[in-house]
């Protein structure tokens, strides 16, 4: 596998006939890990999922590439198989689909018919990583995302992540909801997943998270765009001082968007 | 009603009765109900306009089909729903009207079971048979479908299961329609004398395209004192046979009936299945799948009617509907005076699938008892589009998230039917009606 990268350009998204990405540039190569930072409502979320190809969101400029190809062609499931992956803040629930029979769908969705992977290799990949996430085995069978808490679920977001093993992850607030062992054991999965063919993208209220998964780069968004961009000193005086210096120096309003 | 276009008379109804060597008891009960079938209205499911379906026009009111001699002849559809237990044991293979294959095994016969087809039971075991058909659970003169039912019956099984007799092996009865010509008038009668126990599992399996075709099926199950009867059903007949299928129990004291349906038919289909909890102690479950697709209008009504006290009645339905299938699910439990200390439950759900596609569920609940107990819930929705997203997010395509996200819709009804065999079936025909 080759390193991939992943081209957002002059990017502009609405929802409901209301602009939220008001011009997003930036690009992601394997092997490099990205932090968004920024306060409420100012399009992070929004990103993620016009990325990902949300029915809710709607691209009214610009264009993202994957590897040269246009992505916003793609169908969902396409620019998964693609190499993209997105860990959702608020993962759908499942009725009567076992978590595991949902992953094993996912895994030979990427191979060919007739190729399918066999239900004990499946198992042993899908163990494994349970154990690294420490995750109780019984999680496999359980309905997807069905009753799950906050924590099993962003546990269940990383499962699928390590399990799946995409080229690019978008990780949208992965920490929200997590006590610090949880984040550390959500960390360490992560983490397991870096090397030259895979690049992340966080996105994060807390500088919390880059403790344990330290950024390359550093990406501050307000009002729709990317403001500033540093490396992992950029988050942590962020941590320090909050964002008003940022606004200060670019003279903007104490406006968010909606 | 004078409109009414028959495609038999009078003498169709005698010369088939004759060639069978029916008894005069059959032909007469054949001629009464053809006389009034003219006069009685249809039946009137709740909120489906069925006064324009086909229900008399035919090809022919019987087909001679040649007769299957060895199990491997069947068609493939037909083989793979042969469970392992009944393969070589108990099973009726019958060819659009035609007798074929009949696997009673010698400890049943020891036993005294009677299992065989529909005239062979009224030549050979008449007397038996007279007390159950069309006499205690079903009415000839119900309605116009009752009556047309018995004028015309031309196939089905018995199946009689003496006092203490418990049988484990699943008995199984495959129709297989195959003739475009073919309409089918089954009557099925399972009677389980006290403290027997029996499992019973049929399938209607369409291989032809028909342009016009007709199935009329009524079942009686009549479950004596402390007696278990589970009763399994696939229906998959084709497009453009119109199908009216009423599946009726009784219970005597203590007794217990379980039904496993399956309703799959593609072409437009009313169902009623109604369990009248008589004796005392008595108990009925019904559990129901259904997919429908194509134009395919569909009614479905669940009843179970608590006489007894102390009667338990449970139905839990769930329905997929794709492209511009509609369907009425009615479902009612009624408690009727003095059967105090009852429990009448039902839960249905629609998921549609397409704009185009209608569900409705309708939980009706009639109490004329005061120390009873009731529930019922019902909810008709669409696919949450949400979910196609999150599963798409994660490659499977749209086709596959939707067969998930169906499958995961049916699987509480599914995973909890008691019969393996139907359950394993259901899954195949759920696939592939789904996929298509």
């Amino acid at each position: 596998m080759s390193q991939s990268t992943l081209t957002i350009k002059n990017l502009h998204v609405s929802i409901d006939g209301k602009e939220i990405l008001k011009g997003v540039n930036l690009e992601i190569k394997g092997g490099e890990f990205h932090a968004i930072m920024g306060p409420n409502g100012t399009g992070k979320s929004t990103l993620s999922s016009a990325i990902m190809g949300h029915p809710k969101y709607e691209v009214t400029e610009g264009s993202i590439t994957f590897d040269g190809e246009d992505v916003l062609e793609m169908e969902v499931d396409e620019r998964a198989r693609a190499g993209l992956f997105l860990a959702m803040q608020y993962p759908s629930e499942i009725t009567g689909v076992t978590n595991a029979e949902f992953l094993r769908s996912a895994v030979n969705a990427r191979r060919e018919e007739g190729d399918e992977i066999s239900l004990m290799k499946f198992i042993r990949k899908m163990d494994a990583n349970m154990d690294v996430l420490e995750m109780d085995q019984d999680m496999a069978q359980r309905y997807l995302n069905e009753g799950f808490s906050g924590g099993e679920k962003k546990r269940n977001e990383i499962l699928q992540l390590m399990t799946i093993q995409p080229k690019i992850a978008i990780l949208d607030e992965i920490d929200s909801g997590l006590d610090i062992d949880a984040l550390k054991v959500v960390s360490k999965g992560i983490n397991n997943m870096r090397g030259e063919d895979f690049g992340c993208l966080m996105i994060t209220h807390y500088q919390r998270l880059l403790n344990y998964i330290t950024p390359d780069y550093v990406h501050v968004m307000m009002q729709g765009k990317i403001v500033k961009s540093g490396g992992a000193e950029l988050a942590e005086r962020l941590e320090a001082e909050g964002y008003d210096w940022i606004k200060q120096e670019l003279g903007i309003e104490d406006e968010t968007v909606q | 009603m004078t409109e009414t276009k028959w495609s038999v008379d009078e003498s169709a109804i005698r010369d088939f009765s004759a060639a069978n060597n029916e008894p005069e008891w059959l032909l007469s009960l054949r001629l009464d109900a053809f006389n009034k079938a003219a006069d009685l209205p249809l039946p009137k499911p709740d909120k489906t306009k069925i006064d324009k379906w086909n229900f008399t026009e035919f090809g022919a009111h019987t087909v001679k089909s040649a007769a299957y001699t060895e199990l491997t002849q069947l068609p493939q559809s037909a083989q793979a729903v042969i469970g392992e237990e009944t393969a070589s044991q108990n099973i009726y293979i019958q060819r659009n009207n035609t007798p074929s294959i009949l696997n009673v095994s010698d400890e049943l016969k020891e036993a005294g079971v009677i299992f065989t087809d529909f005239s062979t039971a009224a030549r050979e075991h008449s007397d038996v048979f007279q007390k159950f058909f069309m006499q205690q659970v079903v009415k000839a003169d119900e309605h116009q479908l009752t009556a047309l039912h018995a004028a015309l019956v031309n196939g089905g099984v018995f199946l009689y299961v003496p006092k203490n007799v418990e049988i484990k092996e699943p008995i199984q009865a495959v129709f297989i329609h195959d003739d475009a010509q073919a309409a089918l008038f089954n009557h099925v009668v399972v009677a389980a004398d006290a403290n027997s126990k029996v499992t019973y599992v049929e399938n209607y399996i369409s291989t032809v395209k028909t342009e016009q075709g007709v199935a009329n099926i009524i079942t009686e199950v009549i479950a004596g004192d402390n007696a278990q009867v589970s009763y399994g059903a696939v229906d998959t007949l084709a497009e453009n046979v119109t199908t009216y299928v009423n599946r009726r129990g009784i219970t005597s004291p203590n007794a217990r009936i379980d039904w496993s349906l399956g309703i799959m038919n593609d072409g437009n289909t009313v169902s009623e299945n109604v369990t009248n909890l008589i004796g005392d102690g008595s108990f009925a479950d019904t559990k129901m799948v259904v997919v429908g697709r194509g134009k395919q209008s569909l009614n479905f009504t669940t009843k179970v009617v608590h006489f007894g006290k102390h009667t338990e009645g449970y139905i839990l339905k769930h329905g997929v509907m794709k492209d511009e299938a509609k369907s009425i699910f009615n479902g009612i439990g009624k408690i009727e005076h003095g059967a105090s200390k009852s429990n009448a439950e039902q839960e249905s759900r629609v998921l549609m699938l397409s704009e185009k596609a209608r569900g409705d569920a309708n939980p009706i609940l009639l109490i004329d008892e005061d120390d009873v107990t009731a529930g019922h819930a019902a909810s008709v929705g669409r696919v949450d589009p949400l979910q196609l997203y999150y599963l798409m997010s994660r490659g499977i395509t749209k086709q596959e998230a939707e067969r998930l996200v169906i499958h995961g819709f049916l699987a509480p009804v599914v995973n909890n039917l008691p019969i393996e065999n139907v359950k394993k079936q259901l899954t195949g025909v759920i696939e592939r009606k789904v996929r298509q």
